[in-house]
């Protein structure tokens, strides 16, 4: 036996860490019960949201509010797209695609030079960088919202996409620099030999190796954006500049007591994370963490 | 050359540091500025110098303030360390039930807290929420607690709410953390005949300790800026017993159109935060052990 440890330890590389439970039904019992209470605290509100949105206004005042309907119905989804919920979601896409864009662009760019050069600096505009990741939102929108005002930018979509890029760079330049520090440095030696420059080494070589983490920092990035409400409650007012988050808010105030319309506005505002949950789970999951578990 | 700084090099650093540069750094040091003014924002401010920060810090606004925010951050430390841990360990076990159970933990994380927080305060309703009515079902309390309404219970809601809303996150950091441990250890446990509960404090949680540390630090950092959830459930209040700083400062300088007194909360908030960080960073090793994983 001792003379294979390294056949032992291949063997047993498939299983899992909780393997030993196995071996001890009963504790595996009492650790799947509390699991189960779990499943019931996280996901009833969930339930709650889906059934009371397939609900009647008469039916969830009169009907047994813990049971689904007998009678499911979609006119609240019907109610909410019609009270403006397309342009809603329009301008949510618009502000998050274009963030998103805009990170992630101007922070692999700077990723890029950080890791390529020496130059001390640059070495201190990094750490400037990351001491932004330290500032919250909250400490800055005092001035930010003068600063739209005076740039004539309150109550556009601009004025919401471009301090919430400012704000998206810290932890996306975080983790593409170290993302691109990874590549060995002899993929860009060669690179350089063939005489390749820095923009056609940062296309044709990092970018290229960078897809997993370009993906992931901007499924994070699109979700803070997609779910920002700080911003556009003190930026914007105006129906024209309504995203989601205000959208919600704004139901509420004019729908108080129609609970059904209200959760069928939720539903419809995570529709995107819903759908790349349903098809792209894993995908979702790593962009959600973004750089913070490996 | 290739380390060196070319004419090309600089302009790449443009589209970041500019974006940075004015919608952060310099916002962050205009709301230095902003915090010795008398101001509604619309007509001519006046320099008072420290006036704003003597009166917030003498009505005991902002110890109130930081004395709330320091409750969200422990309370919601303590609520979802522990389920997280289980949690994560729960779901890297092999058994199928596990997995499908997890298809749901993580329903959470799709929906913004503005979402969450709508929809829980109809689930607390004191008039037609369900909390209530199983509640009274099973014969505990009259029916109609008003839980976001009374400052008793406001704040330990909203930081269940918090709890319930952030724990999926804890758990897949968890569960990502459990997956690299290498399950020789366990082997070499189960060949020494250790039972389930010690191989989980002698071998899962030491090996978390990373873990660990990387969930507690954002759990404290973020609890600096859990504003939405509050802003939609109980808008700071009743009275102020759920105004933590980055509620305070919304309602100071937006609401009430305190530009100075809002701009004191801010820093303070900034001031916060940075210590916050060095502290951790200092204490923890949180970057020494980014660096660590970088080589795996």
């Amino acid at each position: 036996m001792n003379a294979m440890p390294e056949v032992q330890t291949k063997m047993h590389t498939k299983r899992s860490p909780g393997f030993s439970l196995r071996r001890h039904p009963w504790y595996n019992v009492v650790f799947s019960l509390l699991g189960f209470i779990w499943l019931i605290f996280s996901f009833y509100p969930i339930f709650y949201m889906l059934m009371t949105s397939l609900r009647s206004q008469q039916g969830f005042l009169t009907g047994i509010p813990w049971m689904p309907s007998a009678h499911p119905t979609i006119e609240n989804f019907v109610t909410v797209l019609q009270a403006g919920f397309g342009q809603f979601f329009l301008n949510s896409v618009v502000v998050s695609v274009s963030s998103v864009i805009l990170i992630v662009g101007s922070s692999l760019l700077s990723a890029y030079v950080i890791v390529r050069s020496k130059n001390k600096f640059i070495r201190l505009v990094f750490n400037v960088f990351l001491v932004g990741l330290a500032i919250p939102i909250q400490a800055a929108i005092i001035p930010i919202y003068i600063m739209i005002t005076k740039m004539g930018l309150y109550d556009t979509l601009l004025g919401l996409i471009l301090p919430s890029v400012a704000f998206g760079l810290p932890l996306t330049l975080l983790i593409l620099v170290n993302f691109v520090r990874d590549i060995p440095n002899e993929l860009y030696e060669s690179m350089g030999l063939e005489g390749a420059g820095d923009f056609t080494i940062l296309f044709r070589l990092v970018m290229p190796l960078s897809i997993p983490s370009i993906v992931s920092v901007s499924i994070y990035d699109f979700i803070q954006s997609w779910n920002n409400f700080l911003f556009p409650l003190v930026l914007t007012q105006s129906t024209q500049t309504r995203v989601l988050p205000m959208a919600i808010v704004s139901f509420q105030g004019q729908y108080t007591m129609n609970v059904p319309v209200l959760m069928a506005a939720v539903i419809l505002s995570a529709l995107p994370l819903i759908l790349a949950y349903v098809f792209g789970r894993r995908y979702l999951l790593k962009g959600l963490l973004a750089g913070f578990g490996k | 050359m290739q380390s060196g700084m070319t004419w090309q090099r600089w302009t790449m650093m443009i589209p970041a540091a500019v974006f940075f540069l004015i919608f952060a750094l310099i916002p962050m040091l205009i709301a230095v500025y902003y915090s010795g003014l008398q101001w509604n924002g619309i007509s001519n401010p006046q320099w008072i110098g420290l006036a704003n920060w003597s009166q917030v810090l003498a009505n005991g606004e902002a110890v109130r303030a930081i004395l709330l925010t320091i409750e969200v951050m422990i309370g919601s430390w303590i609520i979802q360390t522990p389920i997280s841990l289980l949690l994560g360990v729960f779901l890297a076990g092999p058994q199928k039930h596990r997995s499908f159970f997890g298809l749901f933990y993580f329903l959470p994380l799709l929906f913004s807290s503005v979402a969450v927080g709508v929809t829980w305060s109809y689930i607390l309703n004191p008039n037609f929420g369900i909390v209530n009515s199983i509640l009274q079902g099973i014969g505990l309390g009259g029916g109609s607690q008003n839980w976001l309404g009374l400052p008793g219970t406001a704040m330990i809601v909203v930081i269940i709410l918090i709890s319930w809303q952030f724990i999926p996150f804890h758990t897949l950091l968890y569960q990502g953390g459990v997956k690299q441990i290498p399950d020789s250890l366990y082997e070499a446990a189960h060949i020494d005949g250790a039972k389930p509960w010690h191989t989980f404090f002698f071998i899962t949680l030491p090996q978390l300790k990373y873990t660990l540390i990387s969930s507690t630090v954002l759990i404290l950092t973020g609890s600096l800026t859990y504003f939405d959830l509050i802003y939609v459930l109980t808008d700071g209040g009743p009275g102020t017993s759920t105004s933590v700083l980055a509620m305070d400062m919304y309602q100071q300088a937006f609401v009430n159109q305190n530009i100075g007194v809002g701009s004191v909360l801010a820093v303070i908030l900034a001031l916060a935060g940075i210590i916050l960080s060095i502290v951790l960073l200092r204490t923890t090793g949180f970057t020494r052990m980014e660096s660590q994983l970088e080589g795996m």
